[in-house]
């Protein structure tokens, strides 16, 4: 096990070299002159050559990527031409929050998706297994930026049920404020007895979830019913059978078991596209995360902005590859002992 | 002898037995040629042809859906079936050029990576993953505000981002295929690899590359629709259905309808080609046919 | 219910699908086994050898369904027994080894959780006494490194362990039957030879009975007391084995036996059955072996013959020559690669 780990991590960092060049180049080479850009329109041309000398764009291409990973590896990753603060402080500053909706999203979209999937190739060829079907088209066709206008529609305007958008009531800091320790208001505000904070967030983060949920459950309900199918037509199966052993542990708990590596697989991917489906989601709730600062950065070329993003989503995606491949090792020997 | 010819048996017959079959497929392929022949008609296929190419009607702005605007009207009083109607071609094309865009770039690629393997497959292969490793659409929003907001950007960063998946389906096809007698046997009597590669391994590939194109003729839609949602795709006043979305938006409580049915259109149009594609999977792709 | 059969097989017939694309891959088949008797099932590929005990322990493969006919298992009917009932027989009762012990097994689970479910769901043990019971199963197999074994996954042992330990698998629960499918088909022949000898051994020591698949007549005739053979899903033959060897009654028995190399013929060449085995054999108006028999009559193309005694009361045949004739039939020689190739020769 810890020689797979090195091997794989080993691997990551290969991976992130690559990937911080290609923010590089992104950034760097395919604007004619980030120079300009940085001063804005009524830059005079001293000024971009005494800029260009500052950013260190008069140097080599390659001197131009060292100097940038290195002032990545240190924790600087440029000043956002927006906001004129650090693009890494923004970009901490504002993690929690798309990272608590992406969590209970998830926390959403596993449980339906896996449970549809194995009740589905349970039910093969019935009713059921149709309906499940149609649910993961549908959740894997809507787009979600169009679905939160539909349950904004519903649940706010229609039933008055949910709030419309924000991540909890405007006055929620008069009357119950949040005492901040990691950032996750659902669990800040439980840890510290707020029961009032928690109901308020909880209320605020269901349609954002159920939104960026969507995709994620119809795509792992697809993968868990395939791979159920497959798994279920085993020889292994078919001795647990013969050995008289319960359908339900059967299905449930043998079958799963050995269907689960290419639903995780899923659920890595899955987890990649809530990253940037957040984008779309905190845009209609007008939630203050990541999605927002980023939206507006892309809008307004705000290079720096720009970049430190592109590079957090690639390490967010090198990460859930590294964790999908710790979790498949530990489901499947195979792996582990290879 | 069979074993030294390429294999395509029947595969018109195998197409018409796909979609006989499954009444979820039928229906998208329903719903596919129906886009199809309105994305051909354009305007001319309009209630209200100079609405839906933008022209403002201010009198009867934000009109709710009626008879004589089904699905009403827009901020700016344009017929919301019009624009629909007229961004359907927008939809659909940028999608296919995309599509068309991306097997160009990749299915050549992995072909002669698959087929030749060695350093070139390395190379090409690595750059995919360098390509995949970003979260999906990341890298083309990153493309797009690079290169400047619009309709042609959004596709060429799309499709940039798009290739590497033709590229690895490609490979991997090609990875097997460069076994098979047939192409064992041309290789045997001296046929160039340019000409293997062209007569054998990429006509041998086409049944999941066509599978793949047409699910992800719908998946473009939507990552299209989505761009534009956040402005990074068509500028207005062009009617494009993401960008309709968008700009219906801050008025959902209100006038439901701008907003509303331009993104059911994108729903239906994803949704019929993934129902499609589907449907062509099981019976084409017999990794998948059970 | 001490008296009789352990086992009674009666007119079983098993079908897939419906309609026309119906087909019945068993067709009428009758045998009985009796307490601590081994029985061989055997025939070419395809002649419903394993349908034959999938559809004792009722674990058909999807779309197939029992027709007709009954399985009497110490005087229950297994075919019309309700799954839930039949689910407390299988594993206890009756037990199956498989063909091919690395698919068989779980790949994700170890050989030690593999059995404890067996014995969980089987015997009213309780945590300790599962892990001595499962040890103990292990250790009466034979199996060396007990600890080691329990350990593992299955891709971690060698075929020959993995047998073992499922067969210790299908005896933990104490079975009165065991069915074993072509136990040694996958493994080396040295390992084969080992496993079989172990299967004989734990056999004659815990009396239960066997049903034993196999194409391999040199099997039939180490391990089994009576044997039964198939021919496209009907019974073409069965006696006791030893008389089945030297005096075969159908000619499909004497093809099959004719087909195995012998020391005492070496130099000639094997004998061979020609074609093989029809695909819908519901198709076929008599005898359903009339296509490759080379002593066919006028009868045997309008009349199905009927599986009757002849000669003795043990021995049981569906011929309508049988008994009438001296000479032995003749395929003739393996008249070499390129006709077998092109023919699809029987495989054995």
């Amino acid at each position: 096990m810890a020689r797979f780990l090195a091997r794989r991590l080993g691997g990551s960092v290969l991976v992130l070299l690559g990937l911080s060049m290609v923010t590089f180049v992104l950034a760097r080479v395919i604007p004619s002159n980030p120079a300009a850009l940085y001063i804005g329109p009524r830059a005079r041309p001293d000024d971009i050559v005494r800029v260009m000398h500052q950013l260190g764009l008069d140097q080599p291409l390659p001197f131009q990527y060292l100097n940038y990973l290195g002032a990545v590896l240190r924790g600087d990753w440029g000043t956002s031409i927006g906001t004129k603060r650090p693009v890494l402080e923004e970009i901490l500053g504002r993690l929690p929050a798309s990272l608590e909706l992406i969590f209970v999203a998830m926390l959403i979209a596993v449980p339906i998706g896996i449970g549809l999937g194995v009740f589905s190739a349970r039910w093969r060829g019935g009713a059921p297994d149709l309906l499940v079907r149609i649910f993961s088209i549908v959740g894997v066709s809507m787009p979600a930026f169009w679905l939160a206008l539909l349950l904004q529609i519903v649940f706010f305007r229609q039933l008055d049920l949910l709030p419309l958008t924000g991540r909890v009531d405007a006055d929620l800091r008069f009357i119950a404020p949040i005492t901040p320790l990691t950032g996750f208001f659902l669990f800040d505000s439980l840890v510290s007895g707020n029961l009032t904070a928690f109901v308020d967030a909880a209320r605020h983060i269901v349609l954002p979830a159920v939104t960026l949920a969507a995709y994620p459950a119809g795509l792992i309900a697809r993968m868990t019913r395939s791979s159920m199918l497959e798994v279920l037509d085993q020889d292994y199966i078919r001795t647990a059978r013969a050995f008289g052993l319960r359908r339900r542990l059967i299905v449930y708990a043998l079958g799963l078991r050995n269907a689960l590596p290419p639903v995780v697989t899923v659920i890595g991917l899955t987890l990649a596209y809530a990253l940037t489906g957040t984008f779309f989601v905190e845009i209609v709730f007008n939630w203050p995360g990541l999605g927002t600062f980023a939206v507006r950065s892309l809008l307004n070329v705000d290079y720096p902005a720009v970049m430190g993003i592109t590079l957090l989503g690639a390490i967010g995606y090198v990460l859930i590859n590294l964790a999908v491949d710790i979790v498949q090792a530990w489901i499947d020997p195979r792996v582990r002992l290879a | 002898m069979s074993s030294l010819t390429a294999p395509v048996p029947g595969r018109l017959a195998q197409w018409r037995a796909a979609l006989s079959m499954d009444p979820l497929a039928l229906a998208g392929l329903v719903v596919v040629v129906f886009l199809t022949i309105i994305a051909i008609l354009g305007p001319a296929a309009a209630p209200y042809p100079e609405q839906g190419i933008g022209t403002a009607n201010v009198a009867e702005a934000a009109s709710a859906p009626g008879p004589t605007h089904l699905l009403g009207t827009d901020q700016l009083g344009r017929d919301v079936l019009s624009r629909i109607i007229v961004g359907t071609r927008s939809a659909l094309g940028i999608s296919v050029a995309v599509v068309a865009l991306a097997i160009a770039i990749g299915v050549p690629l992995g072909a002669i990576a698959g087929y030749r393997r060695g350093r070139l497959d390395a190379v090409i292969m690595r750059s995919t993953d360098l390509a995949l490793a970003f979260p999906p659409l990341l890298l083309a929003m990153a493309i797009v505000a690079a290169l400047g907001p619009g309709l042609e950007h959004a596709a060429i960063a799309l499709a940039i981002s798009w290739w590497p998946w033709y590229a690895r389906l490609a490979r991997s096809t090609a990875v097997s295929l460069r076994e098979r007698p047939f192409v064992e046997a041309a290789r045997a009597i001296g046929v160039s690899d340019r000409r293997i590669i062209l007569r054998h391994i990429i006509p041998n590939s086409l049944s999941p590359i066509i599978v793949q194109a047409t699910v992800d003729v719908g998946t473009v839609i939507l990552a299209a629709g989505s761009l534009a949602f956040i402005g990074l795709g068509a500028r207005a006043p062009q009617a494009d259905w993401g960008l309709m979305v968008a700009e219906g938006r801050t008025v959902i409580l209100d006038q439901w309808w701008i907003p509303t049915f331009p993104g059911l259109a994108i729903f239906i149009a994803v949704l019929a080609f993934n129902l499609l594609g589907d449907g062509l999977r099981d019976r084409l792709d017999p990794r998948h046919r059970r | 219910m001490t008296e009789g059969p352990l086992l009674r097989v009666r007119d079983l017939a098993v079908e897939f699908g419906t309609g026309a694309a119906m087909t019945r891959p068993l067709d009428g088949i009758s045998f009985e086994v009796g307490r601590g008797e081994v029985v061989g099932i055997v025939g070419e590929t395809g002649c419903g050898k394993t349908l034959t005990g999938l559809s004792i322990l009722g674990i058909l493969p999807a779309g197939a369904v029992i027709s007709r006919g009954s399985i009497d298992f110490d005087g229950v009917d297994l075919a019309s027994l309700p799954s839930r009932e039949l689910e407390r027989i299988r594993g206890r009762r009756i037990a199956m080894v498989f063909q091919n012990p690395a698919t068989a097994l779980n790949p994700v689970f170890t050989i030690r959780t593999q059995i404890e479910h067996v014995v969980r769901r089987h015997l009213e043990l309780s945590g300790r006494d599962i892990r001595d019971h499962v040890r103990e199963t292990l250790v009466s197999v034979g199996l060396p490194e007990t600890e080691r074994v329990l350990r593992s996954y299955p891709h971690q042992l060698s075929g020959g362990m993995l047998q073992r330990a499922m067969i210790a698998m299908a005896l933990s629960c104490g079975p009165e039957l065991l069915i074993a499918d072509e136990p040694t088909t996958a493994l080396d022949v040295t390992i084969g030879a080992q496993v079989l000898d172990l299967l004989r051994r734990l056999q004659e020591s815990r009396g239960f009975s066997v049903v034993f698949v196999t194409h391999d007549l040199g099997v039939v005739r180490t391990v089994t007391d009576r044997v039964v053979v198939l021919y496209a899903g009907r019974v073409a033959e069965e006696a006791p084995t030893t008389d089945l060897l030297r005096a075969p009654l159908h000619p499909y028995s004497e093809g099959l036996i004719g087909a195995v190399p012998r020391p005492d013929r070496r130099g000639r060449a094997l004998a061979m059955i020609p074609g093989s085995v029809p695909t819908d054999p519901a198709r076929i108006a008599g005898c359903v072996f009339v296509d490759r028999c080379p002593i066919v009559i006028d009868r045997c193309r309008v009349e199905r013959p009927l599986v009757r005694p002849v000669g003795a009361a043990d021995r049981l045949v569906a011929c309508h020559l049988a008994g009438e004739r001296t000479r032995r039939v003749d395929f003739g020689a393996d008249p070499g690669p390129e006709s077998s190739a092109a023919g699809g020769g029987a495989y054995l």
